[in-house]
């Protein structure tokens, strides 16, 4: 089904308005973070980037299965819309990725001295981020579209199914070589501030993925509707 | 319905190709009998090497479809694609093999019976038997088409498709073609034949289409004479 | 099933023979696998760190890059002529061609790690002694599994102008687990310990390989077919 230019525009100014509300919710939980949770008692105020760290985390995992979902989508029922909306989850997720890992350098950093560990999560976020690079590299190598669609298609999938082939790894390593217990406050026993202020984290990233890849898939659209008609006889 | 004698060794129905919103091919039907040519002419960009890569199994339509022999060309279903050769530009040829190596290949993955042997009678047919030995990359343009024909035949195809084949060929080689080609009627294959040069293969055309922005234009038995059709012609890839 | 099969050799003989033809792949990646080893060699401070220690991923860093190296060839050779096109015209199940391909890949890679041990044993001094046969076992097995992605990917990146270059940000991350297994087992078995302490990671490259070669095949049409 070939969307048509009003429809695209429409998804456009959602995308543009949902994106503006997420922006929102992520200051609120910048708000929320500094003055409204108690500060950490071992690791002092760097312990809240946290609330960015974990969010981000979630969000480019998030974006990564839905890239490996929509691959799988995609090879079965051809629909370039599920092409269009597989790129720019990567392309935001890739965002997300670099957020986490970025974040949690300074956070080790800050409060343990090390910029970084090999474990599980740092480790797989690492490992989507160089996905998400090859795919989106991938992509813009290759001009034909019908190529561009099927390859990344295969990367996405085969991307998704070494995500548990990294935490198979990351575990047998960890079983013979223990690292150092790092204390992170992800355990279910968080206060009740800490932890509402990480679900509205969540939440705000979340909505603001949403909104970054409506704008980004409502582009792709467009792009792809000007190209046809400049083709079209 | 045509009696089974007359069913067409190749049909394509409602043939379609489209890329998101890009749509290249808008439905094309054809039938071609056996002994029977079709030439097809257009401008560039008409979507002529798309039709033929879509006929050859190369590419899946977005609609429609395409059966030789009666049996569909699909993915799951290799067996139609013996009914098919195809000549192009390119040889499909490994330049560090040699023609009776290449050839013995393609044998082996058509399933044929002795394939070296079957590999050292196509070259003997195109006069090749005396280089069938010296790596492709020596051979020189003629002697290339020549393997390139062997290996399109090898199979003993049905329908042969064939892309811009006279491009290049100056008048003797051209008359030369003109003949196998009309061997390979003889033979009772169905030719489909994407030309320039409506006039070199005009006397074998058995119809003649004309694809003009993704679909026929044009699709008739051939006229008799040329000239009455070159303005008509004109006319549409200009229109 | 058994034509299939006899598809994949007749594919996978005409690569070998094209290679023994021009031996211009195999022997770049050979070359560069000792070079490699060189470097190496003259990259660690020999006081400092025990060879034993570096060992295993000093042989299995150079096996990637030699595998990455050789794995190039296997369809740039296909772009002259357009001798895909070819093959994708005949009758051909496109598994068969995955597993052709795949097999002349692989004894490509073997060739280069065959070369590639000795000169490691020679250069770093490393006895192998018993550890010989585990040694070889653990190669093949975590071979499979990145010539298993490898194949599929230089397929796609033939298509794009730098080739050579996104094969390895493509292929690396997909690496790791049977590196990281290989490195694993390749250190315990030449430490002499027993086999139970390598379980986990033996089991590891085995399922890495059975999923990436299934997926793999199922995966090549959407490659090579449009």
């Amino acid at each position: 089904m070939t969307p048509t230019l009003a429809s695209a525009e429409r998804t456009l100014r959602f995308g543009y308005a949902l994106t503006v509300l997420g922006l929102l919710a992520v200051s609120a939980v910048y708000v929320l973070a500094i003055c409204f949770t108690p500060v950490e008692v071992r690791q002092g105020a760097a312990q809240k980037i946290f609330y960015v760290h974990a969010p981000s985390a979630w969000g480019a995992l998030v974006a990564f299965a839905l890239v490996g979902i929509s691959s799988i989508l995609y090879l079965w029922l051809h629909d370039t819309r599920l092409d269009l909306f597989a790129a720019s989850s990567a392309e935001v997720g890739i965002a997300y990725s670099l957020v986490m890992l970025t974040t949690g350098p300074i956070w080790g950093k800050t409060v343990w001295g090390t910029w970084w560990t090999w474990d599980a999560r740092l480790t797989l976020t690492l490992f989507l981020f160089f996905l998400f690079v090859g795919y989106l590299a991938l992509r813009a190598a290759l001009h034909d579209r019908g190529e561009r669609a099927r390859f990344s298609a295969v990367v996405g999938i085969m991307g998704l199914l070494l995500v548990p082939f990294i935490h198979l790894s990351v575990y047998l390593f960890r079983t013979l070589h223990p690292q150092p217990i790092l204390l992170k406050p992800s355990s279910p026993s968080l206060p009740p501030e800490m932890l509402r202020t990480l679900m509205v984290g969540m939440a705000a990233f979340t909505l603001l993925y949403v909104g970054f890849v409506t704008v980004r898939y409502a582009m792709a659209q467009l792009a792809d509707l000007s190209e046809g008609d400049a083709d079209a006889v | 319905m045509t009696a089974p004698a007359e069913a067409p060794l190749l049909e394509a129905r409602g043939l379609a190709r489209s890329f998101g919103a890009l749509r290249v091919l808008r439905g094309v039907d054809l039938a071609v009998r056996a002994g029977e040519m079709l030439a097809v002419a257009g401008p560039n960009g008409a979507g002529k090497t798309t039709l033929l890569r879509l006929l050859a199994g190369l590419m899946r339509p977005t609609e429609g479809e395409v059966r030789v022999m009666g049996r569909r060309l699909t993915r799951s279903e290799p067996e139609a694609r013996r009914g098919i050769g195809l000549l192009s530009h390119q040889t499909f040829l490994y330049d560090d093999l040699t023609p009776q190596e290449n050839l013995t290949f393609v044998a082996r993955l058509y399933g044929l019976r002795d394939p070296a042997a079957a590999a050292r009678d196509a070259l003997e047919e195109v006069g090749l038997t005396h280089r069938a030995h010296d790596p492709v990359r020596q051979l020189s343009r003629g002697l290339l088409q020549r393997a390139a024909i062997a290996r399109a035949l090898l199979h003993q195809p049905s329908v042969l498709l064939l892309d811009e084949p006279f491009t290049g060929l100056d008048a003797p080689s051209a008359a030369r073609f003109r003949e196998l080609l009309a061997a390979q009627l003889a033979r009772g294959r169905a030719l489909v034949l994407v030309t320039h040069h409506l006039a070199e293969a005009w006397e074998l055309a058995g119809r003649v289409a004309v694809l003009v922005g993704g679909r026929w234009a044009l699709e008739e038995a051939r006229p008799a004479r040329l000239a009455d059709f070159l303005p008509r012609y004109e006319a549409l890839v200009h229109g | 099933m058994g034509e299939a099969i006899r598809l994949a050799l007749a594919v996978a003989a005409k690569d070998i023979r094209l290679e023994l033809r021009s031996r211009t792949a195999l022997l770049s990646a050979v070359v560069f696998a000792a070079l490699v080893l060189v470097v190496f060699n003259f990259a660690r401070d020999p006081t400092a760190i025990s060879a034993m220690d570096l060992a295993p991923s000093v042989l299995w860093v150079t096996f990637a890059f030699g595998a990455v190296v050789a794995l190039n060839r296997a369809f740039t050779v296909e772009r002259e002529n357009a001798a895909l096109d070819g093959m994708l015209l005949a009758p051909l199940p496109r598994s068969a061609l995955y597993l052709g391909k795949l097999l002349a890949n692989l004894a490509f890679v073997f060739v280069v790690e065959a070369v590639t041990l000795p000169l490691f044993v020679l250069f770093f001094n490393v006895s192998l002694g018993h550890a010989l046969p585990g040694i070889l076992g653990v190669t093949v097995l975590a071979t499979i599994g990145f010539v298993a992605v490898g194949t599929i990917f230089s397929a796609m990146v033939v298509r794009t102008r730098f080739a050579e270059l996104m094969l390895p940000v493509l292929l690396l991350p997909f690496m790791v687990p049977p590196l990281v297994g290989a490195v694993q087992c390749t250190a315990r078995l030449l430490a002499g310990r027993p086999l139970s302490e390598m379980l986990g990671w033996l089991r590891l490259l085995t399922l890495y390989d059975i999923v990436f070669v299934t997926l793999c095949t199922l995966a090549f049409p959407a490659v090579v077919d449009e």
